[in-house]
């Protein structure tokens, strides 16, 4: 038996796409409230250029570099279940995991770094939003990853192929969020 | 349901270079990482922030296929970063402002120059008087 996702479309896109859009939607809501709001403070504190010289930019670039590889894995993912091969777009899928991984492995390196610098959230306003940001994001690679694991196994069985791009579209704006955590946080000293 | 698959098909019909479109985003990331080693803040800033701008575009345009999306994603997505920009206009002034009407901003998470609290101390007492 298939959900109704699978075969209901709403304004001519499947209902199951539509949903991630929707998700998406209140996603940039939530991101953007946070990136704005760190934008305003950082631009009326030119004294968090110096707590910024903290960060490490080698790790970030880093974690960008790995960001846009899996996107690149998920993308290719996609295109593999469009031509029906389940097969591949759940080796891709899973591969774009390890992507993730990496990801937070750097992280966690990194915070545990700066946390034995002393550099917490209580160190002061720039350090908030560094970890609020940066937490929600790796909390959002977290989800995606578990949700990605999930699409693959029913990939590997040729089973809703759709899902693949679903969750593809939620993975690059992940990466998307990135792109602009890295230069807010690493690249502005 | 053919609607439905109709729906699906024209999100698989491209024939995109995925790993071209991925080269360029990797050449981007490289020149935002270098640009600032230059120490100049305007190619900093261009480098950063201007190149995160088309990084993004080639992201949402190329891997999440928003190009071919109908209107409708579009507009909410519009209504969203709308949002952003009321929510910047509306705070903004509080925020980036150091003094205001008989307010001034203390030390610590709302911090303010020794020199520009001094001034902001003789305006208020001066209006005191």
């Amino acid at each position: 038996m298939k959900t109704i996702a699978t075969t209901r479309s709403a304004m001519n896109i499947p209902t199951g796409r539509l949903a991630v859009w929707w998700v998406l939607v209140s996603e940039v809501v939530i991101f953007g409230g946070v990136l704005v709001s760190y934008l305003m403070h950082r631009l009326g504190h030119p004294e968090w250029a110096e707590e910024a010289s903290h960060t490490n930019t080698w790790a970030g670039a880093f974690n960008t570099l790995v960001l846009l590889t899996s996107s690149l894995s998920a993308v290719l993912a996609h295109k593999a279940a469009g031509q029906g091969n389940g097969k591949r777009a759940a080796m891709l899928l899973r591969l774009t995991c390890v992507g993730g991984l990496i990801f937070l492995i750097v992280k966690s390196f990194e915070w545990t770094h700066e946390i034995r610098e002393g550099l917490t959230l209580q160190t002061g306003g720039f350090w908030e939003y560094y970890y609020l940001a940066a937490g929600l994001h790796g909390f959002h690679v977290i989800c995606g990853m578990l949700i990605m694991l999930w699409v693959a196994n029913s990939a590997d069985k040729n089973q809703d192929l759709h899902r693949v791009e679903n969750i593809g579209i939620y993975w690059h704006f992940v990466d998307l969020v990135w792109i602009f955590l890295f230069p807010l946080l690493y690249i502005a000293k | 349901m053919a609607s439905h698959d109709a729906a699906h098909a024209e999100h698989q019909g491209h024939d995109t270079n995925y790993v071209k479109i991925w080269l360029i985003l990797v050449g981007l990331l490289v020149v935002s990482v270098t640009g600032p080693m230059l120490g100049i803040r305007v190619v900093t800033l261009v480098a950063a922030f201007g190149i995160a701008f088309v990084k993004a575009y080639l992201v949402v345009k190329n891997f999440m296929h928003l190009d071919i999306e109908k209107p409708v994603i579009h507009w909410a997505l519009g209504l969203a970063l709308l949002i952003m920009v009321v929510m910047y206009a509306g705070i903004a002034p509080d925020v980036q402002k150091s003094t205001g009407q008989r307010w001034v901003k203390s030390q610590g998470f709302h911090y303010l120059p020794a020199h520009k609290q001094e001034a902001a101390g003789e305006k208020d007492a001066g209006e005191h008087h």
